[in-house]
């Protein structure tokens, strides 16, 4: 074995393996956007010109870019305790970060069934003191996707924010006391633009995430506000069309893609490589 | 900047309390005594716990999900340790190309990889029985696919707090490559390995999205289980499993603080 080859053992296996089981197969998908049913360009053409796929695709946006900046401003908050706090809430707050952020997916969107349902948490204590008759309609509309979508991003937008205020240098601050800004301004006017860089990125991975989320649509939708990716899946398990699932999967991709190129060229991320 | 004002920890409580609503509101329901979702009224009982424990299908995703979760972390993070040593080693020119690479199912949309995966197994189950389309060998290997990025991540992070001059000098005294690995920096960074194994783990055990695609009626994960439960008239039996789940991440965060406590103390 030649000296030269040594490496490629190393590094060979992984890629190699991510050849085989992802890249090569999602050219495969790619091969069945333009061959299914039929060759062609169609299901493309079909996929942004068809009434109900474009209005899918609007709601997505509409609330991704909702979800994104609730999940900011509350990320702001907390990821402000989080590294500014005395040592008592630094530990609160990060008790109350990590404990959502390992429990999954699904227990967190059943968690918000549970709160919001007809006989759940809220709708039976807003009975009990008499505010509300009739349980109100919490859950099954897009009010419970936008929560349950805010809850699971909030801990991805703080990791971003709080490290942008970690690396914040506390001199700049002192300096603008020391000249005479009240506390407020110095936040405002020092504070907020110093850290807007983490904030970018932070909003930018998580615009990303929403993009492709399916499971928490699906089970506070309820059927009733579907996203894109939940109506990929619906086209490919519940109405066999897999150009056009394949299509839009593809389209997704590269709307992805374009973000991501985005927040490198903007927010860039430190490297990982030393 | 001083202390934090009343305000500022005023808001981040908000937040705090509204991340953990959810969590405890599936307590007081997955005691209810009724059939269907509700909050109980009065009377508390255990009847969907015991549930968990009567029908076998519950234990036997829990089984099945514990050796996907064995198979696709030790695959993932074996695969995700020997490309981040050769490039932590050998830093080729290209290792940001490769790096890119490998992270692609981490950033792409998981609906995309999903379906991705599924044509992968069904090209496989054509040709044998194994590892294939709704085989737990094959969500494995899905798994295995989803989870290595999160590996890599984490391994090359704590490479990257290896000193390379204890390798340089290991290799200047003629120490050969497979040497330099298990003696010198394999020791360093065994922490790394072992949290990439227990993140591995943790993200397979809590897979869905590409589950969902990649299975049908054998392979029926723990997270597949409870999404049969949740669809359409939601099952109790799904609050009870979710609170022996938030249970054990409660247990473990707990536990992890309390020993960052005591050896902090000490050190």
């Amino acid at each position: 074995m030649s000296e030269r080859m040594k490496p490629a053992l190393l590094f060979g296996p992984l890629v190699l393996f991510l050849c085989l089981a992802y890249f090569v197969p999602f050219l495969g998908v790619m091969q069945w956007s333009v061959t299914l049913p039929e060759p062609g360009v169609g299901q493309y053409v079909k996929a942004v010109s068809d009434p109900l796929i474009i209005s899918v695709f609007i709601r997505t946006f509409r609330i991704c870019l909702i979800v994104t900046i609730l999940s900011i401003a509350a990320a702001y908050c907390i990821a402000y305790i989080w590294v500014r706090g005395t040592p008592m809430q630094r530990l609160a707050m990060e008790i109350c970060i990590l404990i959502p952020f390992w429990i999954s997916i699904l227990t967190r969107a059943f968690g918000w069934v549970a709160l919001l349902t007809n006989r759940g948490l809220i709708n039976t204590w807003l009975q009990q003191i008499g505010i509300i008759s009739e349980p109100l309609t919490l859950v099954r509309n897009e009010f419970g996707v936008v929560l349950g979508m805010t809850h699971f991003l909030i801990p991805f937008a703080v990791f971003p924010i709080a490290s942008a205020m970690r690396s914040l240098d506390e001199r700049v601050l002192m300096a603008a006391r020391g000249m005479g800004a009240t506390r407020l301004r110095t936040f405002w006017a020092i504070f907020v633009p110093m850290t807007l860089p983490g904030v970018l990125g932070a909003g930018i991975i998580v615009f990303v995430f929403a993009l492709g989320f399916f499971i928490t649509p699906a089970i506070l939708g309820g059927g009733r506000s579907v996203m894109i990716a939940e109506l990929i899946y619906l086209r490919l398990f519940q109405s066999p069309d897999w150009g056009l699932g394949a299509a839009m999967s593809v389209i997704l991709m590269l709307i992805v893609a374009g973000l991501l190129a985005l927040m490198m060229r903007y927010a860039r991320p430190k490297s990982m490589l030393r | 900047m001083s202390k934090p004002t009343p305000v500022a920890v005023i808001l981040a409580s908000l937040v705090a309390l509204f991340l953990l609503l959810p969590l405890i509101a599936v307590i007081p329901v997955s005691f209810t005594p009724t059939r269907f979702l509700a909050m109980p009224s009065g009377e508390w009982s255990l009847r969907h716990y015991q549930a968990l424990l009567d029908n076998p299908a519950w234990l036997q995703s829990i089984w099945l999900s514990i050796r996907i979760g064995i198979l696709s972390s030790v695959i993932s993070t074996t695969l995700a340790l020997m490309f981040s040593l050769g490039i932590w080693m050998f830093r080729p020119w290209f290792a940001n190309i490769l790096l890119g690479f490998v992270l692609l199912p981490m950033v792409a949309p998981p609906v995309v990889s999903a379906i991705t995966l599924y044509f992968f197994l069904i090209g496989l189950s054509k040709v044998n029985d194994l590892v294939g389309y709704d085989t737990w060998i094959g969500v494995a290997v899905a798994h295995a696919v989803m989870i290595a990025p999160f590996a890599v991540v984490l391994i090359t992070v704590a490479l990257s707090q290896v000193d390379r001059r204890i390798d340089l000098a290991a290799r200047g005294f003629g120490a050969g490559i497979r040497t330099r690995i298990f003696k010198v920096i394999l020791p360093n960074i065994r922490f790394g390995i072992l949290t990439a194994l227990f993140l591995s783990f943790v993200l397979s055990w809590e897979e869905i999205g590409v589950t969902l695609f990649v299975t049908s009626v054998n392979a029926i994960t723990l997270p597949r289980m409870m999404w049969m439960g949740l669809r359409d008239n939601i099952d109790p039996a799904i609050a009870a499993i979710s609170v022996v789940l938030i249970a054990i991440v409660i247990a473990v965060i707990l536990a992890k603080t309390v020993v960052t406590a005591m050896l902090s103390r000490k050190g």
